[in-house]
């Protein structure tokens, strides 16, 4: 009897050590850590793919998770050359956050053909869930379509009908004028006149002095980055929001705000899904991340970057394999999303994650109180209404 | 004007040298994809023979451009566009990037050559400039996103290119070939008038040569080879982007060149491959590339004008 | 009452608003292409991290704005000093080793320094941009009927036509800018009269870098002051140069003002082609006058 009950012990041991063999995670993020983007990504998200690690608590699920970084310096050959190596050699099984559109839709195809997984946070393309939609990408935090709706029909219905665009000569501005444009009509605005700006114009004053006569009420900024800050900033100068008109970012983040400063850049109207500031559970994360970035402020970016390794590593665990990259995707899907800064929601057929968008306003210097409190929540757009509706995508995977 | 070039004089006892060189690289590029990852190597194989074709013209003619991205980027975008769009077999979808190059080079050489030193090269770098600006604008090359998903296909219908082992053979074929070409440009007649133009146009002139056309000549030439390089690497990486037609290639080819070593023969070749390797290593470092960058430029013209192989072949004695 | 009438479908009052503006920008490439011209007039020597110095000169106003607590005015007279320094550090560690050498060398040089400026700026200050505001006593503007003139630009463009002048006529009127000129043509009998040209060399090098530097604390109020604002302008400026003529102080004072104006038109006819608007005519005018419009020919 008893050598039975040992010899069962023996075998339940067994077993039980073979079903606990350990997992192992290799995660990969790869952004701008040197030029443009690098303070809305950068290290900032490396940091907050560290900090998913740690809430995750892997031992606790008989996994070790390692985290190596890169950066892509906006370059798509360069980002694509460094996800081949990583899939293929180094043993990265996700890559996490890449801003830049262009090296984010070649990285989603070389995931999809080395079957493993990419999650996108700082990369704004709605493409990736509609014609370039993959069963291995999953895109979390925005996307072009929800910047310009949140913005465009947001402001139309406060009172912001009539619009002049200055946009970036460029795919991604024309892009952003025209979803714009498209939604300001058919929420009942008029579109009064637009003007293409070169990419990475120093001196707007002339296009300022066009959307200034053109009388619109509100001007938006079919720009990003460098264009966006100089294009406000000058616009402060010569009187545009002392005139009664009112800039719509239509692609700003919290850190081009800190580099405009509250004195230039209120009144601003933007689009987020993220603020460091909304509630306490995003203060309390802000000020564990602030402790390797101190005197930052972490970005919508960074927030999509933790929240989206969260949720990848819970599907690892229910799965106990990183191998599959489809299985893994469709596991993240399967179970609905719930952490500490987006809250509950749920990753869609088409990869699309959705939660929901926040209309948000510069505040007047005199209002903030402390460093970092720039934004007054003007409005709250549920989920299902941020984010196109999955019909309208031409997403090859939910129309077939 | 002192000549770019620190050349090591022309003495046919010492061949030698350069066929064992050969030798080596031929070793070299045959064990390359068993024990280096196979990509990195054809990355730096098309950067090797975009170095060549730059060291053709600044190291052999004396004429430095600052614009040779723009025969580079064009070319991976035309043959980036005919095997995606126009759904072109590789070798054609090659062959129409090169001929971009080469018509390319011989618009701006038309241009440019007329004018020496500075000048020719700040023409160079406006032209090129002009061409990424109406690059970001086309609808053709896809903008910022630039031409993605670019298939290899199946070369003559028969080898499956998408084998990265039958891809990387066929680019070390291609590369090595072109070397080779340039090497027997190089020591032809016509390589000579070239050597005394660099020495000195003025006698070159008076002996009569007509210098503009041989310029004009070695200029289409090293942009076609630079349009081939260009098309390789769009077949390689499956994508033609924004970032081979800015300014900050035309920079980078001719870091590759000072690293390696003006008019050697193999110094673009190890320039090349040194280069590639390094950014790959930087790239895990991210922030501090544009710095090291620039201390290698200002080391290398400072102290290390020759560079490796000139370092190398002068130490030697042997003409590399 | 002013003038009404219509240029190809775009009103007067736009057209000299536009002009107005255009002379600004160009305010900033003649401060630009004068510091080059002067350089390269009198040395030889191609600087390509003119476009780094101009940033060097926005950040230095920035950080003693920041940390210092000095202002826009003390700043305007510092920076272009301490930049100048700067300048005077790297002609005497590098470019004195290159001057025997093609100056085609110098180039590369500097493009590797700026290369280096920039990636160090941008390690510390990542590259978002710094706030720099309109100093006090130049905020606001005026309305002029057909525009709104911020003071702040008006005084750019007249503080720039003032340096712009004064650097001319220090180097084309006074028996210092003699010495310098003639201390290009022929060094060894200026220096056998007992003139240390060595010494101006680098001092004239000083003052081409800090005419970068004074350019970028004028911009800082008004551009982005980040890391890359150098190299966005870099390469225009060197086109300016080209077409004005190398070497010629005048020449690169006149097209500076001349683009920026013809630009500024661009901006209202063509937008989209503002930025190859400048290339284009550099082309034309090299094959048509290959010294450049002013310029002396080599």
């Amino acid at each position: 009897m008893r050598l039975a009950a040992s010899l069962a012990f023996a075998a339940a041991a067994l077993f039980g050590t073979a079903a606990q063999a350990q997992v192992n995670v290799k995660i990969g993020v790869m952004n701008d850590m040197s030029s443009l983007y690098a303070d809305i990504t950068g290290r900032g998200s490396v940091t907050a793919a560290k900090m998913a690690v740690e809430d995750f608590n892997p031992a606790a699920h008989g996994m070790k998770v390692e985290i190596i970084s890169a950066d892509h310096q906006n370059k798509p050959d360069i980002g694509a050359n460094i996800a081949r190596q990583w899939y293929d050699v180094d043993g990265v099984d996700v890559i996490v956050d890449v801003p830049t559109s262009s090296v984010a839709l070649a990285i989603t195809d070389i995931a999809r053909e080395k079957n493993k997984v990419f999650l996108v946070s700082g990369a704004a393309s709605s493409d990736l869930t509609g014609p370039k939609c993959s069963p291995n990408t999953v895109h979390w935090t925005y996307d072009t379509w929800m910047l310009a709706h949140g913005t465009g029909a947001s402001l139309v219905k406060t009172g912001g009908d009539t619009w002049f665009f200055l946009t970036a000569d460029y795919a991604f501005g024309h892009a952003l004028e025209r979803d714009t444009a498209a939604v300001v009509t058919a929420a009942g605005g008029k579109v009064l006149g637009t003007v293409k700006h070169p990419l990475n114009t120093q001196d707007f004053s002339s296009f300022l002095l066009q959307a200034q006569s053109s009388k619109a009420k509100i001007i938006g900024l079919a720009n990003a980055g460098g264009d966006t800050i100089n294009a406000i900033k000058q616009g402060a100068e010569f009187g545009i929001t002392a005139g009664g008109q009112q800039f719509a970012g239509l692609l700003v983040f919290v850190t081009d705000v800190n580099a405009l400063g509250l004195k230039t850049s209120q009144g601003l109207v933007l689009t987020e899904t993220w603020y460091w500031d909304m509630n306490d559970a995003n203060r309390v994360w802000t000020k564990r991340w602030q402790a390797e970035h101190a005197g930052k402020l972490p970005s919508m970016v960074h927030a999509g970057a933790y929240a989206e390794t969260l949720h990848y590593l819970k599907a690892v665990a229910a799965l106990k394999s990183a191998a599959d990259g489809k299985a893994v995707v469709a596991q993240m899907k399967a179970l609905p999303t719930d952490d500490s800064l987006f809250g509950k929601g749920y990753i869609r057929a088409d990869g699309r994650k959705v939660h929901p968008a926040y209309l948000l306003q510069v505040k007047k210097p005199e209002e903030s109180k402390y460093p970092g409190d720039v934004y007054t929540v003007r409005a709250t757009i549920p989920a299902e209404e941020a984010f196109r509706p999955i019909k309208d995508g031409n997403c090859p995977m939910v129309t077939n | 004007m002192a000549t770019l070039a620190a050349a090591a004089p022309v003495r046919r006892e010492t061949e030698w040298s350069v066929a064992v060189a050969g030798a080596a690289l031929v070793v070299f590029l045959s064990a390359a994809p068993f024990v280096l990852y196979p990509v990195f190597v054809m990355k730096a194989l098309c950067f090797a023979l975009f170095a060549c074709a730059f060291n053709l013209l600044i190291g052999y003619v004396g004429l430095v451009s600052f614009g040779h991205a723009l025969y580079f980027g064009w070319a991976s975008y035309l043959a980036a566009y005919s095997a995606k769009v126009w759904g072109l077999p590789p070798e054609l979808a090659i062959l129409c990037g090169t001929a971009t190059g080469a018509v390319l080079g011989l618009i701006a050489g038309v241009v440019a050559i007329r004018r020496q030193g500075i000048y020719f090269a700040m023409i160079t770098l406006a032209l090129a400039q002009m061409m990424y600006l109406v690059a970001l604008r086309a609808p053709m090359t896809g903008g910022e996103d630039g031409i993605q998903g670019v298939p290899r296909g199946r070369l003559l219908g028969v080898f499956d290119l998408n084998n990265e082992m039958t891809m990387y053979a066929f680019v070390a074929v291609v590369v090595l070939a072109a070397f080779f070409l340039i090497y027997r440009i190089i020591n032809s007649p016509f390589g000579e008038v070239l050597k005394a133009i660099r020495e000195n146009e003025q006698r070159a002139i008076s002996l009569g040569y007509k210098t503009d056309d041989y310029k004009l000549v070695a200029f289409v030439l090293s942009a076609t080879l630079a349009g081939l390089a260009g098309s390789l690497k769009a077949l390689v990486f499956q994508l033609a982007s924004l970032t081979d037609a800015h300014w900050t290639m035309s920079g980078e080819v001719v870091l590759m060149t000072l690293v390696g070593g003006l008019g050697t023969i193999f110094g673009p070749i190890v320039g090349a491959f040194f280069i590639v390797a390094m950014e790959n290593y930087l790239a895990q470092v991210g922030q501090w590339v544009l710095v090291i960058q620039g201390a290698v430029f200002v080391i290398c013209v400072l102290s290390f004008r020759r560079g490796i192989v000139g370092e190398l072949a002068a130490r030697l004695r042997v003409r590399l | 009452m002013l003038l009404m009438f219509e240029i190809f479908g775009v009103p007067s009052q736009a057209l000299f608003g536009q002009l107005l503006l255009g002379l600004i920008n160009g305010s900033f490439y003649a401060l630009l292409s004068l510091g080059l011209a002067v350089i390269f007039g009198m040395l030889n020597i191609i600087n390509f991290s003119h476009g780094a110095q101009y940033m060097m000169g926005a950040f230095a106003a920035f950080i003693l704005l920041r940390n210092v607590g000095i202002g826009y005015w003390p700043a305007l007279i510092i920076v272009p000093i301490v930049v100048g320094a700067t300048g005077v550090v790297i002609e005497r560690l590098f470019l004195r080793r290159l001057q025997k050498l093609d100056h085609l060398y110098g180039l590369i040089l500097t493009f590797g320094l700026a290369l280096i400026i920039e990636g160090l700026f941008r390690n510390y200050y990542g590259s978002s941009g710094q706030p720099y505001g309109v100093p006090e006593s130049l905020q606001g503007g005026r309305n002029l009927g057909f525009m709104f003139l911020p003071n702040y630009r008006a005084w750019v463009i007249a503080f720039s036509l003032f340096v712009c002048i004064g650097t001319w006529y220090g180097i084309e009127r006074t028996r210092l800018g003699s010495y310098l000129r003639a201390a290009t043509e022929n060094p060894a009998l200026v220096r056998a009269f007992g003139i240390n040209v060595p010494r101006m060399v680098t001092l004239t090098y000083g003052f081409g870098v800090g005419l970068a530097g004074l350019a970028g604390v004028m911009a800082a109020p008004i551009y982005n002051v980040s890391p890359q604002m150098g190299s966005d302008i870099i390469i225009v400026v060197f086109a300016v140069v080209v077409i004005g003529g190398m070497g010629s102080i005048m020449g690169a004072i006149i097209t500076g003002f001349a683009l920026g104006i013809v630009e500024g038109l661009t901006k209202v006819f063509f937008p989209e082609a503002s930025n190859t608007v400048i290339f284009m005519i550099m082309i034309i005018v090299l094959l048509i006058r290959p010294a450049g419009l002013f310029g002396r020919s080599a």
